[in-house]
């Protein structure tokens, strides 16, 4: 019966498999990093909360900030959460400027305490929590380099080769149709993916660690003036903040990507490193 | 309930269950010696890096902020401080004491005759915010100089004339420094801001200024330095007012 020995080695033919794709050190600096930028965005939003407004320039106070969260009473007794970006007022009650409070009252913070650690207000707290973080996220970051360049993942998986960049116009229209690479292809990161890793690990992280280095008044001292390379004090607090949300906007980005493209292959290969490639034809066999 | 509401009830329920374990956390000495790591690593590597030697920036006169905000204590009550001011403080001294082989007074206009140093430095609060002043003063090195501190001395403990707090829990202010901060050649006693004699809001007469650091270090209402070995037995223990309340000893970042 050739039909059936024909058949049999379809059935047999493996449609889907198992390889292994992120080694143990990435994982465990994956989640380290998710921790650490989690505390360091809600401990970081509690600092802000100590003075809500930002400036560009060296002082605060020397004209109309960039970005203000303050209240206001909005004359029935009831406060009135107030956000002002570049001059522009906007009516935030609820969520920035005026909140309920965890008992149940009305807080008059600039970001509600669902957002902060500590959730009461704390600056002290918050700064002591911000800093530990901070050191355990900076060496984590160091290792990722060292770890990266050591074992040839960043040359390997990360930069792009010349048919990915010729083929960025075609990945873009991909994404727009949340079109997902298959099979074979699902094993490399494609090419917006790619310069997306690299933007945030060599541009915004550094980026953020450097705007908060440029908040220390003594790391000012060591080299007088580099803190200007930034536009100044006040700015570079503006920049902290800002690369934060940039930050949370790729881990959104990111978190999306990974639940319309297989959530539960994703999170078991980021904790395992086990991931299940399927073939392209006919595998739906998970 | 829906997928969606099942998804939006879960998520809140988790980030209600991180954040009160955040707070309990925060709420357990043995965490915060932990998360102490972090500032303790700050203060090392800063010193490090930094030294007896690196220099504040030092701004001109067109970087001025308009008006120099006064924080804290911008008016105190206390009766004996509102009788100096009422007399112009022509009976204000500073004590110089504690471990020094010479303990001294020096009045106002003494301090005024002392070689001084001017400075347009930008001072940085912990809530965030910045403003850049003039000010005028006599080095700190100067002062210790004339009462020659003992070999034992580590930190400059500075008095302060008002209490802070709120309610009836007021305490008097006061703030601690090592002695390398204290030899700073920008650590100075200031009496004038912009030119002119300290406003209250800013410390009349006569406040610190430390510009590594944060602007809790800065004591303002200055009225007596104490050199000491250890700072264990005033307020709380930990160095200063804000100090006993949480902050850093350590205000340089």
């Amino acid at each position: 019966m050739p039909d059936a020995t024909v058949s049999d080695t379809r059935a047999a033919a493996p449609s889907s498999y198992v390889y292994y794709r992120h080694t143990l050190p990435v994982r465990i600096m994956h989640w380290t990093n998710v921790i650490s930028l989690t505390i360091l965005l809600m401990t970081g939003l509690m600092i802000f909360n100590a003075h809500p407004a930002l400036d560009w320039g060296n002082i605060s106070y020397g004209g109309k900030p960039l970005l203000e969260i303050t209240s206001r009473d909005a004359g029935n007794g009831q406060l009135k959460g107030i956000t002002r970006v570049f001059g522009h007022e906007f009516d935030t009650t609820g969520l920035l400027g005026a909140s309920t409070s965890a008992s149940g009252g009305v807080n008059d913070v600039a970001f509600p305490h669902w957002m902060t650690i500590p959730s009461h207000y704390a600056l002290a707290d918050a700064r002591l929590w911000h800093f530990f973080f901070a050191w355990l996220f900076v060496l984590n970051g160091i290792a990722y380099v060292v770890y990266a360049l050591a074992s040839r993942h960043l040359q390997r998986d990360l930069l792009p080769t010349r048919a990915d960049v010729r083929g960025i116009g075609r990945s873009i229209i991909d994404h727009i149709l949340f079109r997902h690479p298959q099979g074979e292809d699902a094993k490399r990161y494609n090419v917006l993916q790619k310069l997306a890793y690299l933007a945030v690990i060599f541009v915004l992280l550094p980026g953020i660690i450097i705007a908060g280095w440029a908040m220390s008044p003594w790391l000012n001292s060591i080299f007088p003036g580099w803190v200007d390379w930034l536009g100044g004090r006040q700015s570079a607090r503006t920049l902290h903040f800002l690369f934060a949300w940039l930050l949370v906007a790729f881990v959104m980005i990111h978190v999306f990507e990974v639940i319309i493209s297989g959530v539960w292959n994703h999170l078991r290969s980021m904790i395992t490193g086990n991931y299940r490639i399927t073939a392209r034809h006919g595998g739906r066999h998970e | 309930m829906n997928k969606r509401q099942f998804l939006q009830r879960a998520l809140a329920g988790v980030s209600a269950f991180a954040v009160a374990g955040c707070d309990r956390l925060n709420k357990s000495p043995w965490f915060a010696d932990v998360l102490s790591a972090g500032e303790s690593l700050n203060r090392r590597v800063h010193h490090l890096l930094g030294g007896r030697v690196s220099m504040a920036q030092e701004f001109t006169e067109a970087d001025l902020s308009p008006t120099f905000r006064g924080n804290g204590s911008t008016n105190p009550s206390d009766a004996p401080y509102r009788a100096m001011v009422a007399d112009g403080f022509v009976n204000w001294s500073l004590t110089v004491d504690g471990l020094v082989d010479k303990p001294i007074t020096l009045s106002l206009a003494q301090l005024r005759t002392l070689p001084s140093r001017t400075q347009i430095t930008r001072h940085d609060c912990v809530e965030g915010w910045s403003a850049i002043g003039k000010w005028t003063g006599v080095p700190l090195a100067q002062v210790l100089a004339l009462a020659k501190p003992k070999a034992n001395a580590r930190y400059v403990v500075f008095h302060c004339a008002d209490t802070y707090g709120s309610g009836g829990g007021r305490t008097p202010y006061y703030e601690s420094i090592d002695l390398l901060d204290a030899y700073h050649p920008q650590t100075i006693l200031a009496y004038n801001l912009n030119g002119k004699p300290l406003p209250t809001a800013n410390g009349a007469p006569l406040r610190l200024r430390v510009e590594r650091q944060l602007g809790y270090k800065h004591a303002k209402f200055v009225m007596r330095l104490e050199l000491v070995e250890s700072f264990a037995h005033l307020g709380r223990g930990k160095g200063g007012y804000w100090e006993d309340r949480g902050y850093q000893w350590y205000a340089g970042i």
